[in-house]
């Protein structure tokens, strides 16, 4: 367990999860689970499948109830907050498998999730006025931008190929400004030339000094574009460090690299 | 797309116009009596398709709503003795009523989603169909009368089909105004995926209850206005399960989720199922007639008619857009390095 504890009590990182602990019926998910993203940073969250790294990002947002531990945004603790609360709050995360609003346009895709944004505390605004002010509009515009889709915010979401999609998913998230942005499998099922594209747009996002943690399955993505990397198996974090480090670590060639030496060519 | 809004304008123009002289041109009592039914049941569905079509919880259980105006109409009308046309005053408590109702209804089927939603409005209508029945406030299987309008029966139905036509037109435009507020997309976004919108900052509860409660609202009123027209509610009428299933079909017919949807769809239906039973005679027929016109719509036309006609209409112009020169067409569909723009449309 090094390098999970390392962070302390409380506000360690920005997120912090604290011996979380998640069981459905007999099968234990997540059982103690501690990890700690620093402020800035890139952290990825690797294991076998099965291993509760979709289950941790379930608890930390919402979606799920957690059994035991604590989760921290910055030092407050929002352990089973509600996931609109979680957003609110500044967490935004993607969904393994892309989840967008397919009937709504590409825009409206992005003006829900900018309601929360323009809400400002103590003034009633008009519930039927209409959806996207100027200022909403052109901020979803600049992020349609940033991911290549501007020229697509008035088709159907449907449209959108699989690989857009994930874009999409991906400026919606950031549409509320968070301080730190979950991804699940963002390199997932998407071709190599586009991998290259959302990895160079999450280091610019990063560069601009957003936090993400990622979970992937596609090494060279991982090795490549994380700080920090922690390693899942059954439910617990089994090493934590640098990428270099993780490479080399038994444990996790034990756990999770044993067969794929070939992954070993990274530039 | 959608489509061009002076064809849009323009058409809502000419229909409001056409409504408006409506009984002054058709002037007999027949005609004007369906024109009636056709209105409730166009205010019916356009209130359903607020909190159904826009957030794809399907409700069979707005009956509720129209039977508790009916009832709240008659029960007030014969506790405080109003008479005459004094009695329309009370289409504003019949609407609160429902609203009223709507809470309680809202906040327990509103927990679950989909099919077991659907069975949750199913139970909670016959709950109030079986109290219907047995309540002493209701009269029972015999119902309540309302207060009799001494008009001249000649144009007896045009106030009831300019009250119900009010109720419609502002049925639709509160409709259209929600559809584009950010409040019509929040309810768009839960029909696609709830579990997403939440995880937006979406506090789904309160969307959908409010959807739910704003919808009741006008369902009380023509359940009202249905009840004065027809001088007398009974339970198996005022809380009718066809109802929901009328303006269910209705709605899908036209187009679920889209503002014109359920009036084009009542427009269509309601007439055709009244001429039908006028020059059948035998409504059994008629029904299965209907059914399986309604077959044939969802086999041929399953997004109901306003999207196929948009859909038929974004194809011709994007074949006659591309005639002339060689713009490249709609990428949809395509899949484009995400650096390679194009021009916006």
């Amino acid at each position: 367990m090094k390098g999970a504890s390392e962070g302390g009590t409380g506000g360690g990182g920005l997120l912090r999860a604290e011996g979380v602990a998640k069981a459905f019926g007999g099968v234990q998910a997540l059982g103690g689970c501690t990890i700690d993203v620093e402020p800035g940073s890139i952290t990825g969250l690797i294991g076998p499948n099965g291993s509760g790294k979709t289950t941790l990002f379930n608890v930390i947002t919402g979606y799920e109830r957690l059994d035991a531990g604590e989760v921290y945004l910055d030092g407050t603790r929002i352990t089973n907050a509600p996931p609109q609360r979680v957003f609110a709050l500044g967490i935004g995360r993607t969904f393994q498998l892309t989840r967008i609003f397919s009937s709504l346009t590409v825009m409206e895709n992005m003006l829900v999730a900018s309601q929360h944004s323009s809400r400002q505390p103590g003034r009633v605004r008009n519930p039927l006025a209409r959806a996207g002010g100027a200022a909403d509009r052109r901020r979803a515009m600049d992020l349609l931008d940033f991911v290549g889709l501007a020229g697509h915010a008035s088709a159907p979401a449907e449209t959108l190929s699989y690989g857009q999609r994930k874009l999409l998913e991906l400026a919606y998230v950031m549409v509320a400004d968070p301080a730190i942005v979950l991804l699940d499998e963002p390199a997932g099922g998407v071709n190599p030339s586009l991998i290259k594209d959302i990895s160079a747009r999450i280091r610019e996002l990063n560069a601009a000094g957003r936090t993400f943690l990622i979970v992937e399955h596609n090494m060279d993505f991982v090795m490549g574009i994380c700080g920090r990397i922690a390693v899942l198996d059954y439910g617990t974090v089994v090493a934590a460090g640098p990428p270099e480090a993780i490479r080399r670590d038994p444990r996790v060639l034990d756990a999770y690299l044993g067969a794929a030496e070939d992954d070993d060519d990274t530039g | 797309m959608s489509l061009p809004s002076v064809l849009r304008w323009g058409s809502v123009a000419a229909l409001l116009a056409i409504a408006a002289v409506f009984p002054l041109v058709f002037t007999s009592e027949l005609v004007t009596q369906i024109a009636v039914d056709t209105l409730i049941f166009a205010g019916a569905a356009a209130a359903w398709n607020i909190f159904s079509g826009y957030s794809g919880y399907i409700s069979l259980g707005h009956a509720v709503f129209f039977g508790a105006g009916a009832y709240t109409a008659g029960v007030a009308a014969q506790d405080w003795q109003i008479s005459g046309s004094a009695e329309f005053l009370l289409l504003p408590l019949a609407a609160a009523v429902a609203a009223v109702i709507a809470v309680p209804f809202g906040l327990i089927a509103l927990r679950v989603r989909r099919h077991t939603f659907v069975v949750v409005t199913i139970a909670v209508f016959f709950i109030f169909q079986l109290m219907a029945f047995n309540l002493a406030v209701t009269g029972g299987s015999v119902g309540i009368n309302a207060p009799f309008l001494g008009w001249d029966p000649v144009t007896y139905n045009n106030p009831f089909y300019y009250l119900a036509l009010i109720i419609v037109v502002g049925t639709t435009a509160l409709s259209w105004l929600i559809r584009r507020s950010r409040f019509g997309l929040q309810l768009r976004a839960i029909r696609d995926d709830e579990d997403r919108a939440r995880g937006l900052g979406v506090r789904v509860m309160r969307v959908k209850l409010s959807a739910f409660i704003i919808s009741a609202v006008p369902m009380g009123l023509v359940g009202a206005l249905w009840f004065f027209f027809i001088v007398q509610v009974l339970p198996q009428y005022g809380f009718d399960p066809l109802l929901d299933l009328s303006v269910a079909l209705m709605t899908f017919l036209g187009g679920l989720g889209r503002v014109a949807g359920p009036v084009l769809g009542a427009l269509i239906l309601e007439p055709g199922q009244q001429y039908l039973t006028l020059h059948i005679g035998n409504s059994y027929l008629s029904e299965i007639i209907l059914g399986a016109l309604f077959l044939l719509v969802i086999l041929f036309l399953p997004r109901g008619i306003i999207p196929f006609l948009e859909e038929r209409m974004t194809a011709w112009r994007g074949r006659a857009a591309r005639a002339p020169d060689t713009v490249p067409a709609s990428p949809a569909g395509e899949h484009p390095a995400p650096a390679a723009r194009r021009g916006t449309p």
